[in-house]
């Protein structure tokens, strides 16, 4: 059941997406390309890169995206409200509580713990993005932009959208 | 974003006092998923109801969602075309120095709070679990958050009020 997998896809690394907004990437991509395959690798680093090139949280777009993507508007909706939903109920649910232990040791080493596993995801995946380059365009192009694209945003901190849509003027000149 | 809303909420509409908006954003961070959603949803569920609080998470999704469908799908009708499978292309090392960059980043903290020994010795074991074993990441993520939290912290306190 298509509706089932995807609410599963996306309720799972929003649920344990501990450490931050951009942990949940590299969870979803465990689920849509490694576990169910509905993307390639390539696919999901062009939805990446639009993702962080546009405004409002990545977590939602990928979700809605790789749901429409996947099983159409209906699609879109499961995914989108295995995102928001569980956390938002959460939230307007357990208030009080959630309140009381908002400076508990307990609830600060869930983030703390959890990190290091999503670093290793983040690390795995940014490996896998580097060998797909290298298979599909060549070791010369993927050298030039990612040396230009960390000069750009880890030197003089660029918008990403900026970048990406100068490796894409790059990409239809010089690969094809 | 945090500061936009925090604007509108607070200074604009008076929706929420300045402390109350601290705490509503210090309750979100200790839940997963995204602040973003979860903000406006809870503000807009004190504002106006449920109706509220699905008008309000409808507006700060659903218009980079349907440009996101929108400009994928085009790109992807016209995936055959070579100029535009290089546009496709030249993405993926972009892609890559984001994630290294969010790698650092996310050791960097780990690193803060728990050392480099326990940070490197943690994600080599979780690697391993998950790429070597084949053990879903769900698994080795939900273990750690349960014992995180049903840990006593008694002699841990120090290490927790850093």
């Amino acid at each position: 059941m298509i509706y089932w997998e995807l609410f599963l896809a996306f309720f799972i690394p929003n649920i344990i997406g501990y450490g931050g907004g951009p942990a949940i990437i590299p969870l979803i991509e465990a689920e849509v390309v490694s576990r169910y395959g509905w993307m390639t690798s390539q696919e999901f680093a062009e939805t990446l890169a639009l993702g962080n090139a546009l405004p409002s949280p990545i977590a939602t777009k990928m979700a809605g995206y790789i749901g429409y993507d996947i099983a159409g508007i209906g699609g879109a909706f499961v995914a989108v409200s295995a995102t928001v939903i569980p956390s938002l109920l959460l939230m307007l649910g357990a208030l009080g509580l959630l309140y009381r232990h908002r400076d508990s040791p307990r609830v600060k080493r869930m983030s703390q713990w959890v990190r290091p596993v999503i670093a290793i995801m983040m690390a795995w995946l940014t490996l896998g993005f580097l060998l797909e380059s290298l298979n599909t365009s060549g070791a010369i192009h993927t050298l030039i932009i990612g040396i230009a694209a960390a000069i750009a945003l880890l030197r003089f901190n660029m918008h990403p959208a900026f970048v990406v849509i100068s490796a894409v003027i790059y990409g239809a000149l010089f690969i094809s | 974003m945090i500061p936009l809303v925090h604007a509108e909420v607070v200074t604009r509409h008076k929706w929420l006092t300045d402390e109350e908006f601290a705490d509503v954003l210090a309750i979100g961070n200790t839940l997963p998923g995204p602040i973003a959603t979860k903000m406006p949803g809870y503000i807009g569920y004190r504002v106006g109801g449920v109706s509220g609080c699905i008008a309000a998470v409808i507006a700060v999704i659903v218009p980079m969602i349907v440009a996101m469908i929108v400009m994928l799908g085009i790109f992807s009708r016209y995936r055959d075309v070579a100029w535009i499978r290089g546009m496709g292309q030249a993405v993926i090392p972009v892609v890559m120095i984001m994630m290294g960059q969010l790698t650092w980043d996310f050791f960097d903290k780990s690193q803060a709070a728990l050392g480099w020994l326990a940070s490197a010795l943690m994600a080599v074991i979780a690697g391993g679990l998950i790429y070597w074993l084949g053990v879903h990441p769900g698994w080795v993520i939900g273990a750690i958050l349960l014992t995180a939290m049903l840990r006593p912290t008694g002699k841990k306190r120090v290490e927790g009020s850093a």
